[in-house]
């Protein structure tokens, strides 16, 4: 059990020295959505209004990223070593999730730096529940990433992804509007997008007016969420290969 | 200490090996040669827990490396071809994350640290980071990765491959005191003549299937005599003249004419004699392991 852990342990390490060595990412990740939303923000007279939006494409970009890098990992790199250790996979899987979930959170708390740009000032407690929201939704979306990672062969099939499922699913998430205001079919993916449930949550714990859905419901879903896919990461990244996948 | 029996893997339609057998003794530096596309990487993925084999099965210290691959991956360090380092990291922080895998830590694990990185040369490099590292240097930070569990068993996939000639050297030196010094038994695979030489026996792998299987020196000798490299316009029409004047079979290849022949002295002056004006050049050479796999496959391995 201890070996489990160590193993976690010095993935999640790993994932944290790189990216201190390479610090130029943050600015990478934190600056398009940052943009994204002072041009989106200051356009139409409502910063507020696209805030946890912006937050949450902050955190899912980081997510990508960081999970894009198995696909190159896992054919040369260090993930090859770690395929041929005694090491559980479980151990592999976790820490490198909780390494890339971190980072992710890291960026999206440089985020939260700017909400008094949106009219959110946060007390120091009200901080705690954000930063775990925070940190739920960085979980998830990097459970998302790996899953979709895992079974790629190169890295140009993960970008058709992200722009044709990821990107997508975060316009209908409610970032950009409302499902009070969204009309048919656009209403019913919203309701089936996970993503909807991340951005009312933090919607809830910034105290930004009209959530919806629930904070309850918000919390639950995305924890489950983020749950499964840990949990199908676990179970792919388990499985015995009959092809080169390296 | 290696089994390997009646191996077979297919990718889809495509036989990449082909009911393969052998056997590694303990304390063997054992090569699988061939040209790239002859089955070599498929037998290490398998070999290294890596893929599971479509028929057959191997065993390593006693251990199926399907059904217990955890108790093969214990026995085993795995040097690949491509790099498995993390070059944004130090060599030491590669060498002690690769320990945490293991399971080692604290005391036993700086102490394995130390001495792997003092016998592959890597001390005064510990705190560099691999990107800054040369080819040769990382190849070695590899090995010394491999190494940190104390394996009984080296797998090397095409170690000299994309190394200058005296990292090469430098290597083979490496490999030599780790089979002397610690009785490490080395599997390695490559398709660099040279490097095949120095393996104690050889696998002759072509197209998924095992072509021959001895010593160096036993390979060598099952081409009687000399082979003689003939120039020509017309290779294939030589050929055949040859093989009816003098009841030999040449092989026909990259625009020669090669002859397998005792005494290749006197072939040499008979044939220049039989067709005078047609033959442009003679060579004469021992045979080497390319020839003997030319011979068996009638193809190059490089």
């Amino acid at each position: 059990m201890s070996n489990f852990f160590l193993a976690a342990a010095t993935l999640w390490q790993r994932e944290l020295v790189r990216f201190w060595r390479q610090k130029s990412r943050v600015l990478g990740v934190v600056a398009s959505p940052l943009v994204f939303w002072l041009l989106i923000g200051y356009g139409s007279n409502d910063l507020a209004r696209f805030y946890s939006g912006a937050l949450v494409l902050t955190v899912m970009f980081s997510a990508i990223f960081s999970t894009i890098s198995i696909i190159e990992d896992r054919r040369e790199g260090f993930l090859l070593s770690m395929l041929v250790s005694p090491a559980p996979r479980s151990s592999m899987v976790l820490g490198k999730i909780l390494g890339a979930a971190t980072l992710a959170w890291v960026q999206g708390l440089i985020f939260l730096a700017f909400a008094p740009l949106a009219g959110v000032s946060i007390h120091l407690l009200e901080l705690i529940p954000v930063a775990a929201a925070i940190f739920l939704i960085s979980f998830t979306l990097t459970g998302l990433g790996f899953v979709i990672a895992w079974r790629m062969e190169s890295t140009s099939g993960f970008h058709a992804i992200m722009n044709l499922l990821l990107v997508p699913m975060w316009m209908v998430s409610g970032s950009l509007f409302p499902m009070s205001t969204a009309h048919g079919w656009v209403k019913a993916i919203m309701w089936v997008n996970p993503l909807t449930y991340s951005i009312a949550l933090l919607n809830h714990t910034l105290r930004f007016p009209n959530a919806a859905p629930g904070e309850m419901e918000s919390l639950v879903v995305t924890a489950v969420f983020g749950l499964v896919l840990f949990l199908a990461s676990g179970i792919m990244a388990a499985q015995k290969a009959t092809h080169s996948a390296a | 200490m290696i089994q390997v029996q009646n191996l077979t893997h297919r990718y889809g339609d495509r036989t990449a090996l082909s009911n393969v057998s052998f056997e590694v003794r303990t304390g063997e530096i054992f090569g699988l040669l061939g040209p790239n596309g002859g089955g070599k990487s498929t037998l290490f993925r398998i070999l290294s827990t890596m893929m599971v084999p479509t028929a057959g099965r191997a065993l390593i210290a006693g251990h199926d490396v399907v059904r217990d691959s955890a108790a093969v991956r214990r026995q085993v360090g795995v040097v690949f071809q491509t790099q498995s380092l993390d070059k944004a990291l130090t060599v030491e922080e590669n060498l002690r994350a690769q320990g945490h895998l293991h399971g080692l830590r604290g005391v036993v694990l700086n102490e394995r640290m130390e001495r792997a990185m003092e016998r592959l040369g890597l001390a005064d490099r510990r705190r560099d980071l691999v990107e800054t590292l040369s080819g040769g240097l990382r190849r070695r930070v590899e090995i010394a990765k491999a190494l940190l569990h104390k394996p009984q068993v080296l797998l090397m996939d095409e170690a000299s491959t994309g190394l200058d000639p005296a990292a090469r050297r430098d290597l083979s030196r490496h490999i030599e005191s780790l089979r002397s010094g610690d009785g490490v038994t080395i599997l390695l695979t490559t398709h660099i003549l040279e490097e095949a030489g120095r393996c104690d026996r050889l696998v002759l792998l072509h197209q998924g299937n095992m072509v021959a299987e001895g010593t160096p020196a036993e390979l060598r000798a099952r081409i009687g005599g000399d082979v003689v490299v003939l120039q020509t316009a017309d290779t294939a029409l030589l050929a055949s003249k040859i093989e009816q004047r003098f009841g030999v079979r040449p092989v026909v290849r990259d625009g020669e004419v090669r002859v397998e022949i005792a005494n290749g002295h006197r072939f040499i002056a008979e044939v220049v004699e039989a067709f005078p004006g047609v033959i442009e050049s003679v060579g004469l050479h021992k045979p080497t392991l390319e020839d003997v796999f030319v011979d068996q496959t009638g193809a190059s391995i490089e």
